[in-house]
């Protein structure tokens, strides 16, 4: 008899994340390869929720392993952990599946580190046999690893944007509660302060329109065109690693393998020649729109629409455009 | 404060990615080779840390004989001492690079004093594995945090901020010695001096010769439940093959050439459904 497949969830109240979403729809393939429940952790003062068990539900999640501790609902990557340690030891999964976020990927780790087990992050997908096969993310997804991972208990964590993020339409989830000992230790390590994003707005993971800007916009200056076409597209502004390096942008703006994955609806990519480390942040964009004054740069492979010649006037008139529309 | 940064030899990989004939390993014939760039900063960070608050900084790596380029590279920005636990070539799974990595801490702890911080890249540019410093911090027993893009040492502690997934920061606070995986942003590394070059070239490499047997390495840090999971650290995943992924898309279509192309876009715009009215 196999275990249950368990998704570790992370969820803003009683509303789950994207990424921990999507990393249900590969746990929910799992689960059903495997002839397996499929189960979801929950943890802090929202986890037995009646809203987060109708949304995981409806993600396909059976049941909800509940740690109604009010201490974590601040973020403490050793005692997630020994949440998540706790939810294995009582259902014996065979898999836990965990978002490939920061602290997905931390949380697991710490699991990983003290049961001893081997730990895959950023699968793309799973096989499950004999021996488990995968296939998993190199270079930010520049490159694909097929891997076994042989295990008691296998522990994988799911590259962002990999799958998509899909309602099964089932039944709420039944709540079972769970009261492991967290001690203080497991809290020592802890968010002690957070700070809100200056200048408001939607965040770059969350904007359904992404405008990006790459050496051609020429100054940190020139990012002024750019962020007036993304407010009047309810968007948000990034940057490839050449314009953060230069200190154009803030580093936290930078998209590509040591920056962020987005997947908003729409890219518009602006100057931008498109460097392997750079398309592997972008790519998971619906559509993406590139203006360039370089008809071959790398970056048309990867977009669906070009406006070729030079932003500084392409993105000014673009703007003008809907402004006229709008008036 | 005695800081140690662990850093990973990768290749430089600018535009296509091309394979060995027997999909093992990426064709490194006409690739340079260099410090993965989250440690880069890792390695800028320990100098930086040394010069204002005095203490010695060491480099390690676990890699093949040729990684000594990368630690030369970084005793060039300044750091005084350097550590190679080579390898034969081989590429390791993360559980026995940590516990490799974690036995020669010890080790060089155990000669030469303790380390008050210990820097990994928040993941290594090439396996992205995320897990090697926290399994070596687990087995060292030391808090850790991961992702950090700011670092303050003062009162015993080591302030790390990183960026929060919502937007915005979050602030931790590690007791030392801690260890933190570091994430580019954190600062802008300098570029090597003449001088610090020649220096770099004068100076001692320590090597430890692990062989070819990454089971060697297991043991220390073995999980707290070792023994449930069969006496020491399972190691993987095991690496089978590589592949490039599947090239999804064509040519882009040209909509337009300059400013003339505007009204095009936005007919585009309200296509897509991404025009708020």
């Amino acid at each position: 008899m196999t275990g249950p497949v368990l998704a570790f969830i992370e969820h803003a109240g009683d509303e789950p994340d994207r990424l921990s979403l999507e990393a249900l729809s590969v746990a929910r393939g799992l689960a059903a390869a495997l002839g397996a429940p499929l189960e979801a952790l929950a943890l802090g003062s929202a986890a037995a929720s009646d809203a987060l068990a109708r949304a995981l539900g409806a993600h396909g999640v059976q049941r909800v392993l509940a740690v109604e501790d009010p201490r974590l609902d601040t973020y403490a990557p050793v005692g997630w952990a020994a949440a998540l340690r706790a939810a294995a030891d009582d259902r014996s999964p065979a898999a836990v599946v965990a978002p490939g976020s920061d602290r997905g990927n931390e949380v697991l780790a710490h699991v990983a580190a003290r049961t001893g087990l081997p730990m895959a992050a950023n699968v793309l997908s799973i096989e499950p046999g004999a021996t488990w096969r995968i296939v998993r993310q190199r270079w930010a997804g520049s490159l694909l690893e097929d891997a076994a991972l042989d295990a008691p208990m296998r522990l994988f964590s799911v590259a962002p944007h990999a799958a998509t993020a899909a309602e099964v339409g089932g039944a709420p989830a039944a709540v079972t509660p769970l009261a492991p000992l967290i001690s203080d230790a497991d809290l020592a390590v802890r968010v002690v302060r957070r700070e809100a994003r200056t200048g408001g707005g939607v965040s770059l993971t969350d904007a359904k329109v992404v405008v990006g800007g790459g050496r051609g916009v020429g100054s940190a200056e020139g990012f002024g065109k750019l962020e007036e076409l993304a407010a009047l597209l309810g968007g948000a502004v990034g940057g490839s690693r050449v314009v953060t390096s230069l200190g154009w942008r803030p580093h936290a703006d930078q998209i590509g393998q040591t920056g962020l994955r987005i997947a908003p609806d729409l890219y518009i990519a602006c100057g931008i020649s498109g460097a392997i480390q750079h398309i592997v942040g972008c790519k998971s964009a619906k559509r993406i729109l590139a203006i360039n004054t370089d008809a071959e740069s790398p970056i048309m492979a990867v977009a669906d629409y070009a406006v070729i010649g030079d932003l500084g006037t392409i993105v000014p008139a673009i703007s003008a455009e809907i402004q006229r529309r709008s008036a | 404060m005695n800081v140690l940064v662990c850093v990973k030899r990768v290749p430089q990989t600018g535009g296509r990615i091309v394979l060995t004939a027997d999909k093992q390993a990426i064709d490194t014939k006409f690739l340079g080779f260099t410090i993965s760039p989250h440690e880069e900063c890792g390695v800028e960070e320990a100098v930086r840390i040394v010069e204002a608050q005095g203490g010695s900084s060491t480099v390690l790596t676990l890699g093949p004989a040729a990684a000594e380029d990368q630690l030369r590279d970084a005793m060039a920005l300044g750091i005084d001492r350097a550590v190679l636990l080579e390898t034969e070539g081989r590429e390791w799974d993360p559980v026995s690079t940590a516990g490799a990595i974690a036995e020669a801490i010890q080790a060089q702890e155990a000669a030469n004093g303790p380390f008050d911080l210990i820097i990994f890249g928040n993941e290594a540019a090439d396996t992205g594995d995320f897990q090697v410093g926290v399994r070596v911090a687990v087995a060292l027993g030391r808090p850790i945090v991961n992702g950090i893009k700011g670092l303050e040492l003062r009162d015993g502690l080591a302030v790390a901020r990183r960026d929060a997934a919502e937007g915005g920061s979050e602030t931790y606070e590690l007791r030392l010695p801690a260890v933190v995986g570091v994430k580019e942003g954190l600062n802008l590394p300098r570029y090597p001096s003449v001088p610090g070059r020649l220096r770099a070239k004068k100076k001692e490499v320590e090597r430890i010769a692990l062989g070819g047997s990454p089971a060697g390495a297991l043991g220390l840090g073995a999980g707290e439940d070792a023994a449930a999971v069969g006496g020491s650290d399972i190691p993987g995943p095991t690496m089978l093959g590589l592949r490039l992924p599947a090239e999804e898309k064509t040519a882009a279509a040209v909509i337009g050439h300059g400013a003339e192309a505007a009204p095009a876009v936005v007919d585009l715009l309200e296509r897509l459904g991404v025009l708020s009215r």
